[in-house]
């Protein structure tokens, strides 16, 4: 198994939008420790790489990549910290997740958005089905998680919002 | 074409067991799982997971649109249905047609015509495969008039489809019309069909079932019976190939009629064709075909050391039948039991829950398809198999010997399961003996009222 630095990218992502502040991971030699500072989320650029005993192919290729990490470790989804305002909107079924209402048009909801529970957030496409999704709750979108036109899961979070306490 | 890729639409145990096979043959798997089914032991084993909807199968594993958009998005080249869920719904066929995806079973037209169990008796007799006698009944006075002629005991079924559920016995024939109207609303409720028909209700009848095998091209072999004639409420508890006692002539008759009903329809793929035996004047007749894998086929792969997923994907993947019927040889007995979570004592009933501890049985001729590991949670959604442990040697004696052995030694905690009804049908001298019928479980109650929590309730079952 190597892992390349879109997959620590793809980790860091998925670290940045989930409640932790850390993670260790250990793959074929190579350890991986990711940590949160502060309390005003995203990476503080402070990822290591280090290779563990066994000095393979993919321990070079991950420590190589250290730089090329550091900097693609801005994220591009804005994200504040998970805090008891913010709701998860969850996916009601799977299937192909849509942005926009057609090719070309603009998206339903960008960052910053503000929605309320009848709000079409995206279109999940099952067997050329078009389903609206609604956001289900009242606020403002912080987070879009899911790439345009990917596969999505039953229950896999595809946005995030700001909810007024 | 080789498959690189096959989505797996199932769950439990027989995941696992396509999972196991898969691996075996380099193709990877991707799980179709519902939320309740995340963490279990087949997600855990297969190279992807995709959760397709809710607990709830009708939102889950009855989504044949979820399904095949998720074979086509992990970019899967089949889908293998297992068995139950859409198994045997034409729906999923017709859908990977039209995404590109191969159905791993049969066509959506041999689905259909086995699934209308009147028309398979059609069918049937066209193919000179003798029927239990009977009918269509489609209003009150044409079932009257034939069940006059047929006589009780009779059965009400479901035209729809089988399972138990649909299937009323009628004792008197004053109690027709009611129960007509309580199968019609049953098999509706269950198949979204009420039609009904009617069968003569054979007594000390065994349940006897022939595995076959087709290339969709009009070429059919047959892997040998199972008697599965250890029934409760129509629920299969203990199979075994080949058939106890039965006379060879009466055997090989019910391999062809089998290979004869298939034939006619030049099915493709794994089904098993079911017949009842009437044992004490040497008859069978046709009961329904089964267009899936079933629960009970690793008895017929202990016989003959044939995969038959295996076999189904290289159906599938045009490969054809790789078997001539020359090639197909048994060798000794093969009894499985299914590891239930369910309460023997109490009327059988489901007990779902987490199960704390689990450990089962090895050694000679011992095999165990399960995805229970300690920790393992029994959802109250679906069936409540937990595994099968199947035991094979050279005489039926061996195997039973070993059977006996392997269930004693199987320990499951958190969950009540079955394993005390095993252990006491397995002692049974009527068992052991060989060839009994679907009375067998009444009959084992009757005689061990300390298998019940009610002893008064125990001997009404069926």
């Amino acid at each position: 198994m190597t892992l390349t630095a879109a997959d620590v990218a793809e980790i860091m992502r998925l670290v940045e939008q989930s409640k932790f502040d850390e993670i260790n991971l250990e793959i074929d030699g190579v350890k991986l420790t990711l940590r949160r500072t502060g309390a005003a989320g995203g990476f503080a650029r402070h990822v290591t790489t280090q290779p563990g005993p066994l000095e393979d192919a993919a321990a070079t290729a991950a420590s190589r990549s250290d730089a090329e990490i550091a900097h693609t470790a801005s994220p591009s989804v804005v994200s504040g910290p998970v805090n008891a305002n913010t709701r998860d909107i969850p996916c009601p079924m799977l299937g192909t997740f849509y942005r926009s209402p057609k090719p070309g048009a603009p998206p339903f909801v960008e960052i910053g958005s503000v929605v309320d529970e009848d709000s079409v957030i995206a279109i999940i496409e099952v067997m050329k089905l078009m389903n609206t999704v609604r956001a289900g709750v009242k606020g403002v979108i912080t987070e879009i998680l899911p790439l345009d036109e990917t596969l999505v899961e039953f229950g896999e979070v595809l946005m995030r919002a700001r909810v007024d306490a | 074409m080789a498959f690189r890729r096959i989505l797996i639409a199932n769950r439990g145990e027989i995941a696992v067991r396509i999972i196991r096979t898969c691996r075996a043959l380099g193709i990877e798997t991707v799980l179709a799982v519902s939320s309740a089914d995340r963490d279990g032991e087949p997600a855990r084993q297969a190279d992807r997971v995709v959760c397709i909807g809710p607990a709830r199968s009708a939102d889950s594993y009855l989504n044949a649109a979820a399904m095949v958009h998720a074979a086509v998005a992990t970019r899967a080249d089949a889908i293998h249905p297992g068995y139950g869920f859409l198994s045997e719904r034409p729906v999923l066929p017709q859908l990977c047609a039209t995404a590109g995806i191969v159905f791993i079973g049969p066509t959506a037209d041999q689905i259909l015509a086995i699934g209308d169990k009147l028309r398979a008796r059609a069918e049937a007799e066209s193919a000179n495969v003798p029927v239990v006698p009977g009918g269509a009944a489609n209003s009150h006075a044409e079932a009257r008039i034939l069940a006059r002629k047929i006589a009780a005991p009779l059965l009400v079924k479901a035209v729809g489809g089988g399972g138990g559920r649909g299937l009323k016995r009628v004792e008197r024939l004053e109690d027709l019309p009611e129960l007509l109207d309580l199968a019609a609303a049953e098999a509706g409720a269950a198949f979204g069909d009420t039609r009904i028909y009617l069968e003569q209700y054979i007594d000390h009848g065994r349940h006897v079932e022939v595995q076959v095998l087709g290339d969709g091209e009009g070429r059919l072999i047959q892997l040998g019976e199972r008697d599965c004639s250890v029934q409760r409420r129509y629920q299969k508890l203990i199979e075994e190939t080949p058939a106890p006692g039965l006379p060879a002539a009466l055997r090989n008759s019910l391999q062809q009629a089998a290979v004869r009903f298939a034939e006619r329809l030049a099915y493709r793929g794994a089904g098993t064709v079911e017949f009842i035996v009437d044992a004490q004047r040497e008859a069978f007749y046709f009961l329904e075909m089964n267009a899936r894998i079933q629960v009970e086929h690793p008895v017929t792969e202990a016989v003959t050391g044939i995969d038959l997923i295996a076999e189904q994907i290289a159906i599938a993947d045009g490969s054809g039948l790789r078997l001539r019927q020359s090639e197909v040889r048994t060798l000794g007995c093969a009894i499985e039991c299914r590891v239930n979570a369910e309460d023997y004592r109490n009327e059988f009933k489901p007990s779902p829950g987490r199960v704390r501890d689990v450990s089962w049985p090895s050694g000679c001729g011992i095999r165990v398809d399960s995805h229970v590991v300690p920790g393992t949670s029994i959802p109250p959604f679906y069936d409540s198999l937990m595994g099968k442990i199947i035991a094979s040697g050279p005489d039926r004696a061996c195997a039973l010997a070993r059977l006996r052995g392997a269930i004693a030694a199987t320990r499951i905690s958190g969950v009540k399961s079955n394993l005390g009804f095993h252990g006491a049908a397995l002692d049974d001298p009527e068992f052991q003996a060989g060839g009994v019928d679907t009375g067998f479980v009444d009959r084992l109650y009757a005689r061990r009222p300390d298998l019940c929590d009610r002893p008064e309730a125990g001997a009404s079952h069926g």
